[in-house]
């Protein structure tokens, strides 16, 4: 392994080869451990009841959420993402444990970047940390008042700041890159790109991206209404490592989706759906032999580059995905032309007036 | 891969732009956002693919409004669809801009007027905010005049940009557009300077894009639109092909370049490309030995002119006026129609013929084209309505010379093709499809006699017999209206006629028609599908020779649908026992929390602007005949235009209704403690306070299912254990004065429009109160965000099934809904003895909160559900049956 290299380029470079795999979600597992309020609480001091603060498990429990990575990379996984989905000023709020946001988000890096440098120490296996931020519950492009569209709960500067405090401190503590997942508000997660901008221009290194959006209907748009292609256009200047899709839908339902991005991203292409859709009791009932055939596909199709999981996804399923995917040959692209790509909700792609002739070459049927 | 938007060159629309447009900039410093963000939607709707939002204005708060305005759009669907460009010389309010942007906008613009650090510090922000970005050809010595300059300052800006790693194909050269034939003789350059500019930054920076402010050019002929228009036309001819983009100006001030008058286009070419000027004809020769000269002599013979004139002028109005009529009508254009009418009466009254003739000849010919047209797809019906229009207004300037000759010669020749009888029928108000009908026979030459709304069958009958009539047309909306048709149809053959009978509306249907009204009337009963089809109908039963085929024919296949429905009547049903057995299970601890604000809740008056945003336009279109999808509809290969246009006249009309108050939007809530009652689980006892207890009965589906699926019922999503539910009516008032107004001025197209707006406002103001509901008032849903389109499809928790309508068919149990709501005091809703509601665009339901409550049909039901349902509702079982006849 060459140590000199940036994560982007290790990253690249481990994704020329195979389809890497990256684990699933905390929250179920750690559910599963059944943790009393003390044991959720901690030393930490804190007064209100934080049963279900899972982020807080990364400081109180750190014990629990290595067991839980150490599972996933057993089963294969090789990007190992951080338990601190809800682990910024915003989400903490509700659980008054805002002061202990940075605190957190440090222990969860360590964590992960300790199991991950233990395992790559017995098998020689790049692996890589992957600091995760989520969406917040506020939306920058929405107003959660109907009478008063205009209105808006919070703004782009301060969800600004939540991220870089959170960004901050997921690098602090050893993250390679920032994953913004389960954008459903695309200027949310332009507000996550700034933040880290701001860090990368006072650091004065590269802070790779990985930008994972949701969908929250079947057409194929987001809460805030851009379509895949008009997200992918929104983002694109943050140069992100891979781009992806992740929750809402199985794999059943975001192919199409997963197709569409993979034809036109010009980087590596991450999904990782749920397990299915939930049942009539919200629980997600597919089987990892399932779950491994459907994105097996895509990998056949050859338009995944890196796979993993969401809501209801255990080890047994990045087990079985990792299994299905071993020798698929990894998603290639090619550099997208230079062409003005501006976006409302939906994409809109300019040439100009004098176009470099795509017919000289002999590929154009229209002309 | 950029197949969907392969556009190569942008026009920029000013419209919301403070100093691009005066309108817009009275509305922002009138604080009327509303209207402001339906500038913006027009411009969209009429295909800006890009929309500036510039708010310098040195009275305004420019970062306020900005952020103010982009947000609001936002919240537009249709409008946030496309991206922004976010236009202002002052960074902050820029960066103000790209705060609440959610796409990738245009920043623009940014320049090195204040130095490279600055210009630099400005395109990294725009890096990172993820915008592409105007850049002005402007240095710290000032702004580039010559060609030389242009280039030179553009090239420079290109390195330092890319030299950052800014994206070439983000960046776009504005290289200043600024006014020729100012009399300066340096200014004269100009014009050539810019387009010739363009052409070597395009050379010199490979992937840059070029854009130019339009408006500059022609300042000097501030006043003249005609020559401004003409300038900038020409401008863009020759900037487009030397590599210009992108271009700032109103659509509305550009014309196409082969019919600008091509003595003005040449003097425009002149001034603009610096050629020699010709000499314009001996009257001004020697005058003009400047191109600009040229020009502004020619410019004064152009003052004053409206594009509308030139192009009347050049086109149509040249022509003869039997032409000119024809154009009228088929174009629906009612500026010239009475002077052109009167010219003809003349002309035929001076060749010694009849002022009938002018209605007989050039008119009627006009009418048959559009009626081909129509008939043959390539003419839509608002169109035709629009047509209509304009023929009744020809023909009301005829009329006093046609009763004057009446005087002199009173045995005048009918010119009818026959007689119609129109009648919505009693108990029923609906009258949008009937008005549609009669316009399209009238426009083919029948004589409709508009017997109006709620027209009992002895008025309909009576009519018949003293107009002489040929035929008669029933009209209906609701179910109800169907029993009255049947009525009709009895009494006309009680009374021995014979004339053909034609039923029409929404509820009608081939298979009632023949099942219910055809075997009670022995005449011909015919069932017409829309409107489109009322002619062919008509002028069969009028034709000597095609009638008797039509009619047996018809006879034929509806006596085939009865044998089919015979064997099909008796289609296996549940016992209601059994159909009971197999109710919906809900799971009832899953029942919304009880409502947030309980009780009655009254809206007096919610604003119309607000509804707007709401409207579902699909149905608005449909009512109209045009089908499809909004908006796909507007770009569809067929009807697309006729879409595009009636789209535009409801826009108008609705600026108008909003603006100016024409209706008012009231509506009443209720939301009740209940319970599913214990002696019967379809019913649910609706808790009032002052201890009244209500019974609200409802149907269950006694069709055998398949599988597991249950026989659902309403009262399966309430808990007997207690509940909540809740009632609402809302009623769109104020048309009538309006309606009166259009029928004075035989403004059909006008009325019908009206209507159908009414009632998209109704529809719409049930949607938004439904909302208001889940997300205040209960409350089961407080933080429900939905676009409008989720709306539309019903993407949400809960139901508002509405009486009348396949969940509920009973619209009796409307008295028992506007009494527990005191709607008719409360919010003027009234109820025919048919239970149509009044005013007609009305809307009125029943709300269920259970998450797994869902709208389904109740469909047929059986003899026992049927005495069993008029038990529980306390009548005679002859009563329920009429109310009841749709699902028996």
């Amino acid at each position: 392994m060459n140590y000199a290299a940036t994560a982007r380029e290790r990253l690249n470079e481990a994704a020329k080869t195979r389809i890497l795999v990256k684990d699933g979600p905390y929250g179920t597992a750690i559910q599963n451990e059944k943790l009393s309020e003390e044991q959720y609480t901690g030393d930490t001091g804190l007064t209100m009841d934080q049963k279900g603060n899972n982020d807080l498990v990364n400081l109180t429990q750190p014990q629990v959420i290595r067991k839980i990575c150490d599972s996933y990379i057993a089963s294969g996984a090789t990007l190992l993402a951080t338990n601190t989905f809800n682990a910024n000023q915003i989400s903490q709020a509700d659980y008054g444990a805002e002061n202990l946001v940075r605190e957190i988000n440090i222990s969860a890096a360590k964590v992960i970047r300790e199991a991950c440098e233990e395992a790559t120490a017995k098998d020689s296996l790049p692996r890589f940390v992957c600091g995760a931020m989520g969406p917040t519950n506020k939306t920058l492009s929405l107003s959660p008042d109907v009478e008063d569209p205009g209105f808006r709960e919070v703004d782009f500067d301060e969800v600004k700041a939540i991220y870089r405090e959170q960004a901050d401190a997921l690098i602090e503590g050893g993250c390679d890159f920032i994953l913004i997942e389960t954008v459903f508000d695309t200027l949310n997660c332009k507000a996550a790109i700034m933040a880290v901008k701001e860090i990368e221009m006072e650091r004065g290194h590269d802070v790779p991206l990985l930008i994972s959006l949701t969908l929250t209907d079947m057409s194929g748009r987001n809460l805030s209404g851009h379509t895949v292609e008009a997200f992918w256009h929104t983002v694109r200047h943050a140069k992100p490592a891979a781009i992806g899709l992740n929750c809402s839908f199985g794999a059943e339902q975001l192919r199409p989706h997963v197709q569409l991005l993979s034809g036109i991203a010009d980087t590596l292409l991450l999904a990782y759906p749920n397990a299915g859709l939930p049942n009539e009791l919200g629980e997600y009932d597919e089987l990892p032999a399932t779950t491994a055939e459907l994105v097996g596909r895509w990998a056949e199709a050859g338009q995944v580059n890196i796979l993993g999981g969401c809501c209801g996804i255990t080890p047994e399923h990045i087990g079985a995905i990792a299994d299905a995917v071993r020798d698929a040959d990894p998603r290639t692209w090619e550099k997208a032309d230079p062409v003005m790509r501006l976006a409302g909700l939906e994409p809109f792609s300019f040439t100009g007036t004098k176009p470099k002739s795509c017919c000289a070459a002999g590929s154009c049927s229209a002309a | 891969m950029t197949a969907q938007s392969a556009s190569n060159f942008i026009n920029i629309g000013e419209r919301t732009n403070v100093t691009g447009s005066a309108r817009f900039k009275k509305l922002i410093m009138a604080d009327d956002y509303a209207t402001a963000v339906e500038v913006a939607r027009s411009q969209v709707e009429n295909g800006a693919q890009v929309i500036d939002v510039n708010m310098d204005e040195g009275l305004l708060d420019a970062k306020h409004a900005m952020t103010t305005f982009l947000k609001l759009i936002a919240a537009e669907p249709d409008i946030a669809r496309v991206p922004v460009m976010i236009d202002s010389s002052k960074w902050d309010v820029i960066e103000a801009g790209l705060k609440c942007v959610s796409g990738k906008p245009i920043v623009n613009s940014i320049s090195m007027k204040e130095g490279e650090e600055e210009f630099l510090k400005h395109a990294r922000l725009c890096m990172n905010y993820g915008a592409a970005a105007v850049v002005m050809a402007f240095d710290e010595v000032g702004q580039a005049d010559t060609k030389e300059r242009k280039v030179e300052i553009c090239k420079r800006a290109y390195d330092l940009l890319t030299g950052i790693g800014f994206p070439p194909e983000d960046i776009i050269f504005d290289p200043n557009v600024f006014a020729v034939a100012t009399g300066i003789e340096e200014h004269d350059r100009y014009g050539l300077d810019f387009i010739e500019a363009c052409q070597e930054i395009k050379e010199q920076c490979p992937h840059a894009k070029t854009s130019g402010g339009l408006s500059n050019l022609s300042f000097s002929f501030r006043g003249n639109e005609t020559v401004r228009r003409a300038m900038h036309s020409v401008f863009l001819y020759h900037a487009i092909p030397a590599g210009l983009d992108m271009a700032i100006v109103n659509a509305g001030q550009l014309d196409v370049y082969d019919t600008i008058d091509p003595v003005l286009r040449e003097a425009c070419e002149e001034v603009i490309l610096m050629r020699k000027p010709k000499a314009l004809g001996a009257k001004d020769d020697g005058d003009a030995d400047s191109a600009t000269e040229k020009l502004i002599n020619l410019a004064e013979s152009f003052k004053g002119k409206s594009k509308e004139d030139d192009k009347q002028a050049a086109e149509w109005r040249g022509w003869e006026v039997s032409k000119r009529l024809e154009h009228a009508l088929v174009k629906g254009i009612d500026a010239h129609i009475v002077d052109d009418t009167e010219i003809m009466r003349q002309e035929i009254f001076e060749a010694g013929g009849r002022p009938i003739e002018v209605i007989e000849g050039p008119l009627m010919d006009g009418m048959n084209v559009v009626g081909d047209l129509f008939g043959s797809g390539k003419m839509f019906l608002p169109q035709v309505v629009k047509s209509a229009r304009v023929m009744k207004k020809a023909v009301a300037h005829l009329i006093p010379y046609i009763e004057e000759e009446k005087l002199l010669l009173p045995e005048v020749e009918r010119s009818s093709k026959g007689t119609i009888i129109m009648a919505t029928v009693k108990g029923d108000v609906h009258d949008i499809g009937k008005n549609i009908v009669g316009v399209v026979l009238q426009c083919n030459g029948y004589e409709v006699v508009d017997l109006g709304v709620m027209v009992p069958w002895q008025d309909i009958l009576k009519a018949a017999n003293d107009h002489s009539a040929d035929m008669i047309g029933l009209s209906g909306l609701i179910t109800p209206s169907l029993d009255e048709m049947v009525t009709v149809a009895e009494e006309m053959q009680g009374a021995g006629m014979t004339m053909p009978l034609l039923i029409g509306g929404a509820t009608t249907s081939r298979v009632h028609t023949a099942l219910k009204i055809d075997p009670v009337y022995d005449g011909p009963v015919i069932h017409v599908l829309d409107a489109s089809r009322a002619v062919g109908v008509a002028s069969k039963l009028l034709s000597d020779t095609l009638r008797d085929p039509f009619v047996e024919e018809t006879a034929e296949e509806y006596e085939k649908v009865r044998v089919a429905r015979a064997g099909k009547s008796e289609k296996a049903l549940l016992p209601l026992k059994e159909a009971r057995g197999n109710f919906y299970d809900a799971f009832l601890s899953d029942k919304p929390a009880p409502p947030l604000q309980p009780g009655d809740h009254l809206f007096e008056e919610w604003p119309l602007e607000d509804l707007v945003e709401t409207f579902d336009w699909t149905p608005f279109f449909r009512a109209w005949e045009l089908h499809g999808v909004y908006p796909r509809i507007l770009d569809d290969e067929v009807v697309g235009e006729a879409a595009r246009n009636l789209k535009a006249d409801a826009d108008a009309m609705l600026e108008q209704i909003v603006s100016e108050k024409w209706l008012t939007a009231k509506a009443v809530v209720g939301l009740w403690p209940c319970a599913r009652a214990h002696d019967c689980r379809d019913d649910v006892m609706i808790h009032l306070e002052e201890e009244q207890h209500i019974r609200m009965p409802f149907l269950r589906q006694q069709v055998i299912k398949s599988r597991d699926r249950a026989n659902m019922c309403l009262a399966d999503f309430i808990d007997p254990a207690g509940d909540w539910m809740g009632g609402f009516v809302v009623g769109i008032h104020g048309i009538e004065p309006h309606i009166e107004r259009f029928r004075a001025d035989k403004d059909d197209y006008s009325d019908i429009l009206l209507k159908a707006l009414a009632d998209r406002f109704a529809e719409a103001m049930a949607e938004r109160l439904h909302q208001h509901v889940r997300t205040d008032l209960w409350g089961y849903a407080p933080g429900e965000q939905l676009t409008n389109q989720a709306l539309i499809k019903e993407q949400y928790r809960g139901i508002r099934p509405a009486p009348g309508y396949p969940a509920v068919p009973d619209h009796s149990l409307k008295p028992i809904l506007f009494d527990m709501l005191d709607a008719e005091a409360k919010i003027g809703v009234s109820l025919t003895e048919s239970f149509a509601m009044y005013p007609t665009a009305a809307v009125s339901g029943l709300y269920f909160g259970h998450p797994e409550s869902q709208y389904f049909g109740v469909a047929k039901i059986g003899r026992d559900q049927l005495e069993d349902y008029a038990m529980r509702r306390g009548v005679d079982v002859a009563i329920a049956e009429r109310w009841l006849r749709p699902n028996l």
